[in-house]
């Protein structure tokens, strides 16, 4: 199953986070999915009402930037690590 | 009423305590993260809090014990097929999916609708919870007006803001908001049907300064001892209104300072007085000749008063937005973008300063403790 890894910063909202925690699902929006199950609600800070990746959170799946910021559409392997990051912005 | 300061500000909720007529720091909640707007529900004594996560969205918290411990609630959502504007007309102009993108106001219903609580956002929309907070409607009647689309627009932000909240202390089913850069609008049955109210005033940004919508008023209040009385610091000036917002008259000072603004607060027992807290125009948006001052009128606008005892007369460039100015019995306080905390004990007459290094406040509302 995919593993995923998460910004520190999301440990003061969700402080039993557990990094590298597996997930079940073959997209990114089923990871998402996954998580929320595990912490409810963390899936509204990644995602905005209509689905999209928040502006400012960036996705990484292994070393590469999710494609489908819309839909989460992209596909997940077993042996990869999902990274959910804060886009660096502003001051 | 009124023992303690709760703070929205870029870096927290923070709040202040009156202890032995003296008042002091208390505590901080939310570390490092922007709070849009902070207040403590009169009825229920429960603390409401707006958060805007730079990366994480727009959030809301609520505590049931001044602040020790919070909990996050979901926050307004619109509904699937809602859209929002973006662009402008006759240029760019197109409609995408409505998102929320600011707590503007967290505001109580009547005192006869113990679960009624309304927020206020961005894109322009009023939510409605009859549930205590638990759950959140939009407001279909008003978000469906037809001129929206055209005529609702950002100011200084992507998206028009729904700031101001009047619920009628008289008859709770009557309530009157204000839209930053949309207009005032009236109900007289609950939300069902809405009236534009922007006879009067005036927008020096459209091509028809009198048009009928897109109007900028800043913040709005009701006078509690009349409430057919409204009061708005509008972009363009301040106005009144003494028959619920039918027609309304420009009180502004033509050579200023009291023209330009962002606060309003108005006195609970007088309809005639209330206090703004000026800056130069749109332009500019930095304390007038740079010196500090709070007007107050006591005969309804006809004239104002510049008080300034206390407050810094050079070198300031602090400007007060719209949340951020409010009052208690004869005490007012106001906070600043550059993080000073003013207080008077004396309707305005001399200023003190409470915090001189805080984060930029946002909202500044008097609880009971």
């Amino acid at each position: 199953m995919p593993r995923a890894r998460f910004t520190s910063h999301l440990q003061k909202f969700f402080p039993t986070l557990e990094q590298g925690i597996t997930v079940q699902g073959d997209t990114v929006a089923d990871v998402v999915q996954a998580l929320d199950a595990r912490y409810p609600g963390i899936a509204s800070y990644f995602v905005d009402e209509r689905g999209a990746l928040r502006k400012h959170v960036n996705v990484f799946i292994g070393d590469e930037f999710v494609l489908d910021r819309t839909t989460l559409a992209d596909r997940v392997k077993e042996d990869q690590v999902v990274f959910f990051m804060q886009a660096l912005s502003g001051g | 009423m009124g023992d303690l300061l709760i703070l929205g500000t870029r870096k927290g909720l923070l709040q202040y305590e009156r202890h032995n007529g003296a008042w002091r720091y208390k505590s901080e909640s939310f570390r490092a993260q922007p709070v849009s707007y902070a207040m403590r529900d009169p009825r229920t004594g429960t603390l409401w809090a707006g958060l805007d996560h730079g990366h994480w969205g727009q959030k809301l918290h609520r505590s049931d014990d001044v602040g020790a411990m919070w909990q996050e609630v979901p926050v307004p959502v619109f509904p699937d097929g809602a859209v929002q504007s973006v662009g402008f007309p006759g240029g760019d102009r197109r409609e995408t999916p409505a998102k929320l993108s600011y707590i503007w106001i967290i505001q109580p219903g009547g005192a006869d609708q113990p679960e009624r609580l309304y927020i206020g956002t961005e894109p322009g929309g009023l939510f409605r919870s009859d549930d205590g907070g638990e759950s959140f409607e939009l407001v279909q009647s008003l978000w469906d007006r037809s001129e929206r689309s055209e005529w609702w627009f950002g100011g200084g932000r992507d998206h028009p803001g729904l700031c101001s909240i009047c619920v009628d202390p008289r008859d709770s089913a009557h309530i009157v908001v204000g839209i930053s850069c949309g207009g005032v609008y009236e109900t007289h049955d609950d939300g069902a049907t809405w009236h534009p109210r922007n006879s009067g005033l005036y927008a020096d940004f459209l091509p028809d300064p009198t048009s009928e919508f897109g109007h900028d008023p800043h913040f709005m209040l009701m006078s509690p001892s009349n409430p057919d009385v409204l009061w708005q610091q509008n972009h363009c000036g301040v106005f009144r209104s003494i028959d619920s917002g039918k027609t309304w008259k420009n009180i502004s000072q033509p050579e200023a300072p009291a023209y330009f603004g962002f606060p309003i607060a108005v006195d609970p027992h007088d309809a005639n007085t209330a206090w703004v807290v000026p800056a130069i125009d749109s332009e500019f948006r930095i304390a007038v000749d740079r010196a500090l001052c709070v007007c107050r009128t006591e005969d309804g606008g006809n004239t104002w008063a510049a008080l300034r005892n206390g407050l810094p007369q050079g070198a300031a460039f602090d400007v007060v937005f719209r949340h951020a100015l409010d009052l208690s019995g004869d005490t007012l306080a106001f906070g600043t973008t550059t993080g000073n905390l003013y207080l008077s004990s004396d309707r305005g007459e001399s200023w003190q300063c409470l915090g001189g290094n805080l984060p930029p406040i946002y909202s500044v509302r008097f609880a009971s403790a």
